[in-house]
C-alpha cells in the first residue's frame, strides 16, 4: 500500500494557483525527495497532507486515509518538521519537546535524551533566546523522539550548520534502515540526492519530473571550470556540454551527469592544469531543461 | 462536527494556563484589588447624608449618564449603588480589553506566527485550539466574577450583600465572556492579529457609544449593547440577573458561529479576502517618516474617527444637561462656583479630562511602535541603511506628537459639533478647543516618559500603560470623589487646569512641557547608545 497517495491535487490562494494537478505516490520504506524552487508549491502540498489546508480538488491520502477528514488519526503515526520553526518565547526547549511528545501520546524518554545529546541542544533555555537553528533543532528532536511511521520534513536543514546537518542525515539514514517512510522537501537538489531513493520535481504547481535518481540523471548537470595546457578544439561540439563560456585559457560550462565520464576522458588529453566542479543547482537544471525542450521558461 | 475535531483540547487548555499563569494572575489581581479599593474608598469619602444626597443629584445629570450609564436607587442612595454605578462600565471596559488580548493572543497570533501549524501536525483536532482558548477565557472570567464578587462581600459594607456582590462580579464576567466570544469571531475573519484586535476594539468602542447614546435617549438602543445590558442589572438595588443571561446567551451564539467558521477555513487563512498591496513604494514611503506613517495609518485613522465620535456623543447630551439644570434648584445652589460661569461648562471640563486620557492611548501606541518594530527585528533593516537612530526615533516621535494634537482637536470639534446642534445657546468652539488643548503638555509628558523607557529599558514599556491606567483612575474618580491631592499629584494630568472652570495656569503648563522635553532628550540619548535587541 502506498503511504502517501496524491491524485490530481489542486489548490489555489485567490489568484495564485499554488498546485495544479499534482500526482505522486510514496511507497512504504522509501525516502522520497520533493524538489522545487521557492514558491513551487512544496509547502502547500505538505500542508494538504497534514490536513491543515483543504484541497480544491483531487485526492490526498496518507496511510490510505483522507488527509482532511482523518487528520487526527493520521497524525498519530506521523512526525512533521516545518521549514520555519516558531516557538513560544516563554517556554523552554525541553518543555516544548515534552508537550509535543505528550500531545502525540507515546513517550520515549531515552530517545529524547539521546537526540538532545546528538543535536547538542540545551533544553533548559527559554525559546526566546534560541537562534533559528536551535529552534529547528527543538522541532527535530520533538519530531524524531516520537515513534512514527512517516516523517514529513519541509526544508528541514535550512537553518542547520554543516555539523548538525550531518547528524540530521544520519537520522534519516537510520529511519531508512528501520523501514520508515520519509518525505523530504528541498530547493537544493544536492542536499537530498544523497538520501533519497526517489524524487519528484515540482515547479509552478506542477510535477515536471519524477523517478529514481538514476532515471533523473539526464536532468542533473555539473558546473565545471577547466584550465588546460593545450587549447581544446571544438569543445562546444562535445555531447552533453552546455552554457560554455571561455575566458583566456579557462572554460566554464555545464556537463550532463550522464556524459561526465566521456567529457573528462576527452579533456584529459589536453593536459589538465586546473579542474573545479560544483554540484548542479536546481535553477540550472530547470532553466536548461526547459530551454532545451522549448517549453515555457 | 466530529469528536476528533476536539482531540487534545484539554492539554492545550493546560498549555494556555501554563504560558499565561503570570499574565492571568496579574489581571485578576489588579481588577479585584481595584474593585475592592474603590468600594472601600466610598465609605470613607462620603460620611454625611448631605454629601451622599449631593452625589446622588450629580448622578442624575445626563452627562454622567452618558459617561457611566443610568443612575439608579438615587432616592435612597447607598455605598453599594454608588460604587457599582460609577465603576461597572469602566471596569467592564478593562475586562473586555483583557479578553480581547487573551483570545487574540492564543488564536490568531499563534496561528500567524506558525506555532499552531506545529500543534496541528500532531494528533490535535481542527477546533481544539479554539476550544482550549474558549475554555481558558471562560474560566478566567468565571474566576474573575467569583473573586470580585466574594472580595466585595468580604469588605463587609452594609449595602453590599452577598447576592449583589456576586451579581457585580458576574456582570464583569459576563462582559468578559461576551468580548472573548466577539474576539473569537473576529480572529476567524482576518489573517492578521493586529487587524483582529483592531476590529474587536472598534466593536468595544461602538458598544460603549451605543450604550452612551441609548442611556441618554432610548432604552431599547442601550439593550443592543453588551455594556448597556450589564448596567441594567442595577446591582445592590434591584439585583436583576436577566441582563446577564441575555449577555451570556448572545456570547454563546457568537462562539458557536466562530467555531463553525473555524471548521470551514484553512489554517492561517482569514475569511475576509486580504487586499494585495502596491508593487512599488510610493514616493512618500521612501524615508523613515513615510514608512512609520504608512505602518500606522489605519490605526491613526481609526482612533481619529473614534475620538471624534466619542466627543460628539458626549456633546449630544448638552441639550439635556441644560434642561436638567433648570429643573434642579438645589443642585444649582450647591455647585455653582462662580455666577459668571455657565453651569454647563463645568461638564465640558469633566468630559474633556476623560477624553484627554483616552486620546493619550493612540499617542502612546504611535511611539511604542518603535519598540515593537525593534523586537520584530525590523528596525535593523533601517539602521543598516544610512538611517540614524535619531531619525528613526524622531519619525515615530513626530507622529506621536502630531497624533496627540490631532486627537484632541478632533474630539473637541466632535463635542462642539454635537453640542451646537442641541443647545439653545451654544458654547463657542474656542472654549472646547482651549479646554482640550491644555492637556497637550500632560500627554507630552507621558510620551516623554515612554521615549525614556524605550531609550533605556524597552522591556519595561508596559509601565507607560500602567501609568496611563493609574492616571485615568485618579482623574476619573477625582471628578466625582474628593481624592487626596497627593494621589493626583503623581500624574501630570493632575496639574492641568480644568478649563473653563479653572483659570489657565501657564507656569504649570510650561513646567510640564519642559519636563517632557527633558524626558525625550534623555530617551534619545539612551536610544543612541544602547544595543539594538536582536531576536533569532
Ligand atoms: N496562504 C497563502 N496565501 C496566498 N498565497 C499563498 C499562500 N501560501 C502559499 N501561497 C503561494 O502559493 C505558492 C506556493 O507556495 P509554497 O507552497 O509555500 O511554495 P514552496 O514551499 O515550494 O516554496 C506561492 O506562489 C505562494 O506565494
Ligand atoms: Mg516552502
Amino acid at each position: 500500500m502506498a503511504v502517501i497517495e496524491i491524485k490530481d491535487l489542486a489548490k489555489s490562494f485567490g489568484e495564485v494557483q499554488a498546485l495544479d494537478g499534482i500526482n505522486l505516490e510514496v511507497q512504504e520504506g522509501e525516502v522520497y525527495g520533493y524538489i522545487g524552487p521557492n514558491g513551487a508549491g512544496k509547502t502547500t502540498t505538505i500542508r494538504i497532507l497534514l490536513g491543515i489546508l483543504q484541497a480544491d480538488r483531487g485526492k490526498a491520502a496518507v496511510f490510505g486515509r483522507d488527509a482532511w477528514q482523518d487528520a487526527v488519526e493520521i497524525h498519530k503515526r506521523i512526525a512533521y518538521v516545518p521549514g520555519e520553526v516558531n516557538l513560544w518565547p516563554n517556554l523552554t526547549g525541553g518543555e516544548i519537546i515534552d508537550l509535543f511528545v505528550q500531545l502525540r501520546g507515546n513517550n520515549h524518554k531515552s530517545r529524547r535524551e539521546e537526540l538532545i545529546a546528538r543535536f547538542d541542544l540545551d533544553p533548559s533555555k527559554k525559546c526566546r533566546s534560541y537562534s533559528k537553528g536551535n529552534r529547528q533543532k527543538v522541532a527535530l528532536v520533538a519530531a524524531f523522539a516520537a515513534e512514527a511511521d512517516l516523517y514529513l520534513l519541509d526544508e528541514p536543514s535550512s537553518g542547520l550548520d554543516p555539523l548538525m546537518e550531518k547528524v540530521f542525515q544520519e537520522c534519516i539514514t537510520e529511519f531508512k534502515e528501520e523501514g520508515k517512510t520519509v518525505f523530504l522537501s528541498s530547493h537544493i537538489l544536492s542536499e537530498v540526492e544523497k538520501l533519497c531513493d526517489k524524487l519528484s520535481i515540482i515547479r509552478q504547481g506542477k510535477i515536471i519530473e519524477s523517478g529514481s535518481l538514476n532515471e533523473l540523471q539526464h536532468l542533473t548537470r555539473t558546473r565545471m571550470v577547466l584550465e588546460t595546457k593545450e587549447e581544446i578544439p571544438s569543445l562546444q561540439d562535445l555531447r552533453g556540454i552546455h552554457d560554455l563560456k571561455k575566458q583566456n585559457n579557462s572554460h566554464s560550462f555545464l556537463v550532463d551527469t550522464a556524459e561526465l565520464d566521456k567529457v573528462i576522458q576527452h579533456v584529459s588529453k589536453f593536459g589538465v592544469k586546473k579542474l573545479e566542479s560544483s554540484p548542479p543547482k536546481l535553477e540550472d537544471v530547470f532553466m536548461e531543461h526547459y530551454r532545451d525542450e522549448g517549453g515555457e521558461s | 462536527m466530529k469528536a476528533s475535531f476536539f482531540h487534545n483540547s484539554g492539554r492545550l487548555t493546560r498549555l494556555i494556563f501554563r504560558r499565561d499563569r503570570l499574565r492571568i494572575s496579574l489581571w485578576l489581581l489588579i481588577i479585584t484589588a481595584l474593585t475592592m479599593i474603590t468600594a472601600f474608598a466610598y465609605t470613607n469619602l462620603f460620611t454625611t447624608q448631605q454629601e451622599i444626597m449631593i452625589y446622588a443629584e450629580t448622578m442624575r445629570n445626563p452627562a454622567m449618564t452618558a459617561m457611566m450609564g443610568p443612575g439608579y436607587g438615587l432616592d435612597n442612595y447607598t455605598y453599594g449603588a454608588m460604587m457599582a454605578h460609577t465603576m461597572l462600565v469602566l471596569t467592564a471596559l478593562a475586562v473586555a480589553i483583557m479578553n480581547i488580548f487573551l483570545v487574540a493572543r492564543h488564536t490568531r497570533r499563534d496561528e500567524e506566527s506558525g506555532r499552531i501549524e506545529m500543534i496541528r501536525s500532531l494528533p490535535v483536532g481542527r477546533l481544539s485550539n479554539l476550544t482550549a482558548t474558549t475554555l481558558a477565557s471562560f474560566t478566567v472570567n468565571i474566576l474573575l466574577a467569583l473573586l470580585t464578587g466574594i472580595g466585595l462581600f468580604l469588605l463587609g459594607i452594609e449595602s453590599m450583600d452577598l447576592q449583589g456582590s456576586l451579581l457585580y462580579g458576574a456582570s464583569l464576567g459576563a462582559a468578559g465572556i461576551f468580548f472573548a466570544a466577539v474576539t473569537a469571531l473576529f480572529v476567524q475573519l482576518t489573517a492578521n492579529t493586529r487587524n483582529a484586535i483592531g476590529y474587536a476594539v472598534i466593536f468595544l468602542g461602538i458598544s460603549y457609544l451605543v450604550r452612551a447614546l441609548g442611556d441618554v435617549s432610548s432604552e431599547a438602543l442601550s439593550l443592543l449593547s453588551p455594556l448597556g445590558l450589564i448596567t441594567r442589572t442595577q446591582v445592590f438595588v434591584n439585583n436583576y440577573w436577566w441582563p446577564l443571561l441575555l449577555t451570556v446567551a448572545a456570547a454563546l451564539a457568537i462562539t458557536a458561529l466562530a467555531f463553525k467558521l473555524n471548521s470551514l477555513r484553512d489554517l492561517e487563512a482569514g475569511l475576509l479576502p486580504a487586499r494585495s498591496g502596491r508593487k512599488t513604494a510610493s514616493s512618500w514611503l521612501r524615508n523613515p517618516l513615510g514608512l512609520a506613517l504608512k505602518l500606522q495609518r489605519t490605526s491613526l485613522i481609526a482612533w481619529a474617527a473614534g475620538l471624534f465620535i466619542l466627543g460628539a456623543s458626549y456633546g449630544s447630551v448638552f441639550g439635556d444637561v441644560d434642561a436638567f439644570l433648570e429643573s434642579v434648584e438645589m443642585y444649582r445652589e450647591i455647585f455653582i462656583i462662580a455666577e459668571d460661569i455657565p453651569f454647563v461648562e463645568q461638564f465640558i471640563a469633566t468630559l474633556m479630562s476623560v477624553i484627554a486620557l483616552i486620546a493619550t492611548a493612540p499617542a502612546l501606541i504611535m511611539i511604542l511602535k518603535v519598540k515593537s518594530e525593534e523586537k520584530a527585528s525590523r528596525i535593523e533593516h533601517l539602521l543598516s541603511r544610512a538611517v540614524s537612530r535619531k531619525q528613526v526615533m524622531g519619525s515615530y516621535l513626530l507622529i506621536s506628537l502630531a497624533a496627540s494634537l490631532l486627537m484632541l482637536l478632533l474630539s473637541a470639534a466632535g463635542m462642539w459639533t454635537a453640542a451646537a446642534a442641541v443647545m439653545a445657546d451654544p458654547v463657542p468652539l474656542s472654549l472646547f478647543l482651549k479646554s482640550a488643548l491644555v492637556y497637550l503638555p500632560a500627554i507630552w509628558a507621558l510620551i516623554g516618559l515612554t521615549v525614556l523607557i524605550i531609550g533605556y529599558k524597552p522591556g519595561a514599556a508596559l509601565f507607560s500603560w500602567i501609568y496611563l491606567g493609574y492616571s485615568f483612575l485618579v482623574i476619573y474618580l477625582g471628578e466625582m470623589l474628593q481624592i487626596p491631592d497627593w494621589l493626583s499629584g503623581l500624574t501630570p494630568y493632575g496639574y492641568v487646569p480644568k478649563i473653563p472652570i479653572e483659570e489657565i495656569n501657564i507656569p504649570a503648563l510650561i513646567i510640564l512641557t519642559i519636563i517632557s522635553i527633558i524626558l525625550m532628550a534623555a530617551g534619545f540619548r539612551g536610544y543612541r547608545q544602547r544595543d539594538i535587541q536582536l531576536s533569532g
